[in-house]
């Protein structure tokens, strides 16, 4: 069995099919993208694998145990971290805390222990600490440290959601729509961080992406969707060359 | 069975009482997601009012009626020009406290002005009854109820049917989007603050023969209204109504069945109950946030 | 202005960040070890308030700044505290029992509320809490056999390893004291820790701090029963002090004070908990002062600046008739809260914090440092 592997899943809201049977599987090592307009149900997709949505019907597993009934805060633990493309991050905390949160399921100190500050919780902080101190190293956020999130500029937040699901030691990363609401320059940085996420940390990237340059550049292999329905998949270059994907992105 | 008919009739009164002041928390929050503690004690002003224009200056009752909404329309927005302008969009609590700031200004207030005794104003509904079999049914009672039927459909019709209504469901739901589609936002708060002070103060006026004018009648009755308005889903006119329906229904039976005691806290126990069932009020739209 | 180079992860975690920290706090524990000696018993009565209020204050801090749940229901928790500690002490059980154990049996109490919380939000969440405060009011005065009823219940004068603490006494003072001390300190390191961060993530985003690992339930039962717990030990306090207590001292009114004091404090930091409490707190003797000292004071400046006797004498009555009408406690209430959310949002404790930056920074504070930003209401439905 594959790494992480979707299969056949729908997803039904009243009388709408926003995900309708999509199947697909990513294997470790990979940059995985999900193109396809906008209401095509990629960033559904996402919200049934981190569980906040409950599937129709479909099955999803991770490696090789089955996630599908899994509560979304267990999903973290198993090693499944995201961003949202609206950016979720906790406004009127530091980045530091921010990113502190996102090792939040490697926590493991009691309530009584916090309460009293025992040794062990400060020995556990330190240790988170130094954690979020290599993610601000790698993703260059050390200028933001002690910053509150609600003064920062939109570029710098997206990159902090990024390194917060960073802390939380993901084998699976799934960033939505990481280069939304960037200009070219951010998008540059965006690509090799996400490149470097794959070969120095040694992270899967499953993504939806809308800019076709950099979905170009990163990704490996390339899932086109489109009213729920998978339309083609393979590398780049096949996808882009697809019939039905050219149809559904011209509405021809 | 008599009695329990007799005991429905009055409870669907008061039901009718707690739904009228339930609409003007309704109304409110509808167009601008603002929840307003301070609506029992607007009513309670529109009731001080109506017994200065009748019962002191000696007016018809018509006019007093008439004098005394308008007059509680023009408070109403002068309430949202000096308190709430300013504050809108702050997080919703903060929003909340200051109407509970206003409510305590105001019973404190109008208790220093007109005094602390119940007061009590003469009007057409005063007296009469009407008769059906051996149901015995207070004119001051129906005229409640006809007050709060013609109230909702009136509401229900404006905020459905009318362009403004339309414009006041566009504002609640994103203000900035609603002003740049050229909706004068401000005008449009600061009139359904206006509409919402006038149904309180209707509720007011309606109410004086009934339970007396006093400071504290607007926290009593608003503390009723509340859950009325909730049991509802909150930002539903008809639900307004029907929720302050069963909490009256529910708080005069258990006034005549139970115990002493289960009277004040029944409207509540079954409040908790629904909002475990139903989060969102018996009509509340079930929605979450998009991610 | 002070700069600091962090060196060392130790530097962030800790309490007191830095030698000055250390120097105001010291000062500040010595000014209230010394105010017994110092204060008429009067005053010191009020600070024991001080403390009970801002014991409560940092309960609901934890509960409704760093939760983000509010609730306008802690009188009940405190009346929790406070009937538990008369109905045990009435059946001989030892303070030192009967402490630790309202704040458990509360902490129950307010966990079983957290769990309806679950699933409300915002308004609903906060006609619940109501409803619950008014059941317990109602409970307490028809559980007859317990509580007395609406008679109310005298609590004896607390026993302390048989050292008699009378509610005026330099020790209940002391034990008040204590008590805040502890609980701040145990507010400050949920702070620090996991727990609290996962607070802070419920507070700003439900859904991101779900992603994040954060378990919804349990923390938002947790932040109800730690909140709970400690209003309880307030109760407890507060019954001893009161040495009477009946239902209708625990009132919404009682509630909506509680709420006040980390309003007017400010709803971000622990610090504002106490300002807020020293605030309240002392509205009422400022009212006293209203009635007696302003009058008298204004018809005698009045009289010096030439002004007839008789029209002074006249002024001075008027005045004191305004000071000395009922409710007028009330409207002072209202208009704090109004005035505190119109023009001063982040409360005291904000307030303080400018104060502070204007003399760091001084000459180039800038008053936009602090300036909100516009902001528009967007529906909170949808969430």
């Amino acid at each position: 069995m594959s790494f992480f592997t979707v299969d056949g899943i729908s997803l039904q809201f009243g009388g709408l099919k926003a995900v309708d049977d999509v199947s697909f599987s990513v294997s470790k090592g990979e940059i995985f993208t999900i193109i396809g307009p906008n209401g095509a149900g990629k960033t559904s997709i996402f919200n049934l694998i981190s569980r906040l949505y409950n599937p129709t019907s479909g099955r999803l597993s991770f490696e090789d145990s089955d996630i599908t009934e899994v509560p979304p805060h267990q999903i973290a633990k198993l090693g499944i971290a995201r961003t949202f493309q609206n950016i979720e991050l906790f406004e009127n905390a530091s980045m530091l805390a921010n990113l502190l949160v996102g090792r939040h399921c490697h926590a493991t100190t009691a309530l009584w222990q916090d309460m009293l500050f025992m040794p062990s919780v400060r020995r556990a902080e330190k240790a988170h600490r130094r954690k979020v101190e290599e993610v601000i190293e790698f993703l260059d956020l050390q200028a933001y440290r002690d910053k509150i999130i609600a003064g920062l500029p939109y570029g710098v937040r997206k990159v902090i959601e990024v390194a917060r699901a960073l802390c939380s030691e993901p084998k699976l990363i799934l960033l939505d729509e990481p280069s939304s609401g960037l200009n070219v320059e951010e998008t540059d940085d965006m690509s090799f961080w996400i490149r470097d996420i794959r070969s120095e940390l040694g992270i899967t990237v499953l993504m939806v992406e809308h800019d076709m340059s950099l979905v170009n550049r990163v990704s490996d292999r390339v899932l086109a969707l489109n009213y729920g329905k998978v339309l083609a998949s393979g590398t780049p270059s096949e996808v882009q060359a697809h019939p039905d994907v050219i149809a559904a992105y011209l509405g021809a | 069975m008599l009695d329990f008919i007799q005991q429905l009739v009055s409870g669907i009164a008061l039901g009718c009482v707690y739904g009228l002041i339930a609409l003007g928390f309704v109304l409110i929050y509808k167009a601008t997601e603002v929840v307003n503690f301070a609506q029992g004690d607007l009513m309670m002003l529109g009731g001080f009012f109506v017994f200065t224009f009748i019962g002191l200056m000696g007016l018809d009752y018509w006019l007093g009626f008439l004098f005394a909404v308008c007059g509680m329309a023009v408070f109403g927005m002068a309430t949202e020009r000096i308190l709430i302008r300013p504050i809108l969009g702050y997080p919703q609590f903060s929003i909340v406290m200051a109407t509970i700031g206003l409510g305590y200004f105001l019973r404190s207030i109008a208790g220093m002005i007109w005094g602390t005794d119940d007061l009590k104003i003469e009007t057409p509904f005063s007296a009469g009854v009407v008769k059906i079999g051996d149901l015995v049914l207070a004119h001051d009672k129906l005229s409640v109820i006809v007050a709060t039927v013609i109230l909702c459909i009136v509401l229900f019709a404006f905020f459905n049917y009318t362009r403004l209504g339309t414009a006041m469901r566009a504002t609640s739901e994103n203000m900035l989007a609603a002003y740049y589609m050229g909706i004068p936002v401000k005008r449009v708060v600061s009139l359904i603050w206006a509409i919402s002070a006038a149904v309180a103060a209707t509720a007011g006026v309606l109410l004086a023969p009934i339970t007396f004018i006093h400071s504290n009648v607007g926290l009593a009755l608003g503390l009723k209204a509340f859950p009325a308005a909730v049991l509802g889903g909150f930002g539903s006119i008809p639900g307004a109504v029907v929720g302050g329906l069963i909490i009256g229904v529910i708080e005069t039976l258990a006034g005549f069945y139970l115990p002493q005691g289960w009277k004040d806290v029944m409207p509540y126990i079954v409040l908790l109950v629904v909002l475990l069932i139903r989060p969102q009020g018996l009509f509340g739209p079930s929605m979450r946030k998009k991610v | 202005m002070r700069f600091i180079f962090k060196t060392d992860y130790d530097q962030d975690i800790r309490i007191l960040k830095h030698s000055g920290y250390w120097w105001s706090y010291g000062i500040l524990l010595a000014v209230m070890i010394a105010t017994p000696y110092v204060l008429g018993s009067y005053m010191q009565s009020q600070l024991v308030f001080v403390f009970i209020y801002a014991i409560v204050g940092v309960a609901l801090m934890i509960l409704t700044g760093f939760t983000g749940q509010a609730s306008l229901g802690h009188a009940a928790f405190l009346a929790i505290g406070a009937y538990t500690a008369g109905f045990m002490q009435s059946l001989g059980v030892p303070f030192i029992v009967y402490f630790p154990l309202a704040a458990v049996l509360t902490g129950i109490v307010g966990a079983l509320v957290g769990f309806p919380a679950l699933r409300l939000h915002g308004i609903y969440l906060v006609i619940a809490t109501i409803a619950f405060a008014f059941i317990v009011e109602e409970v307490l005065a028809r559980w007859e056999s317990v509580t007395h009823g609406n008679e109310g219940m005298r609590v004896r004068t607390l026993d302390l390893f048989d050292i008699p603490i009378a509610r005026d006494s330099d020790a209940f003072y002391f034990l008040c004291l204590l008590v805040l001390v502890g609980v701040t300190l145990l507010a400050l390191n949920l702070l620090r820790s996991p727990t609290g961060r996962a607070f802070i993530a419920i507070r700003d985003s439900e859904t991101a701090g779900k992603s994040m690992g954060i378990d919804l339930a349990t923390y938002k039962v947790k932040s109800f029963a730690i909140s709970a717990a400690i209003t309880g030990m307030a109760g407890v306090l507060f019954a001893h002090k009161m040495t009477f207590i009946s239902p209708e001292m625990f009132t919404l009114l009682l509630s909506i004070e509680f709420i006040m004091v980390i309003i007017i404090g400010g709803a971000f930091g622990v610090h504002g908990a106490i300002f807020g409490a020293i605030f309240i707190v002392m509205v009422d003797p400022f009212l006293t002062a209203l009635k007696d000292d302003v009058p008298v004071l204004v018809s005698s400046i009045a009289s010096s600046l030439g002004m007839a006797k008789e029209t002074a004498a006249d002024l001075r009555d008027d005045l004191s008739r305004i000071g000395s009408a009922a409710g007028l406690k009330g409207a002072i209430y209202g208009l704090i809260i109004m005035m505190f959310i119109l023009f001063e949002p982040y409360g005291l404790y904000g307030r303080w914090l400018k104060v502070k930056l204007f003399f760091q920074l001084f000459p180039l504070y800038k008053r936009a440092t602090f300036k909100r930003q516009k902001t528009y209401v967007k529906s909170e439905r949808n969430r």
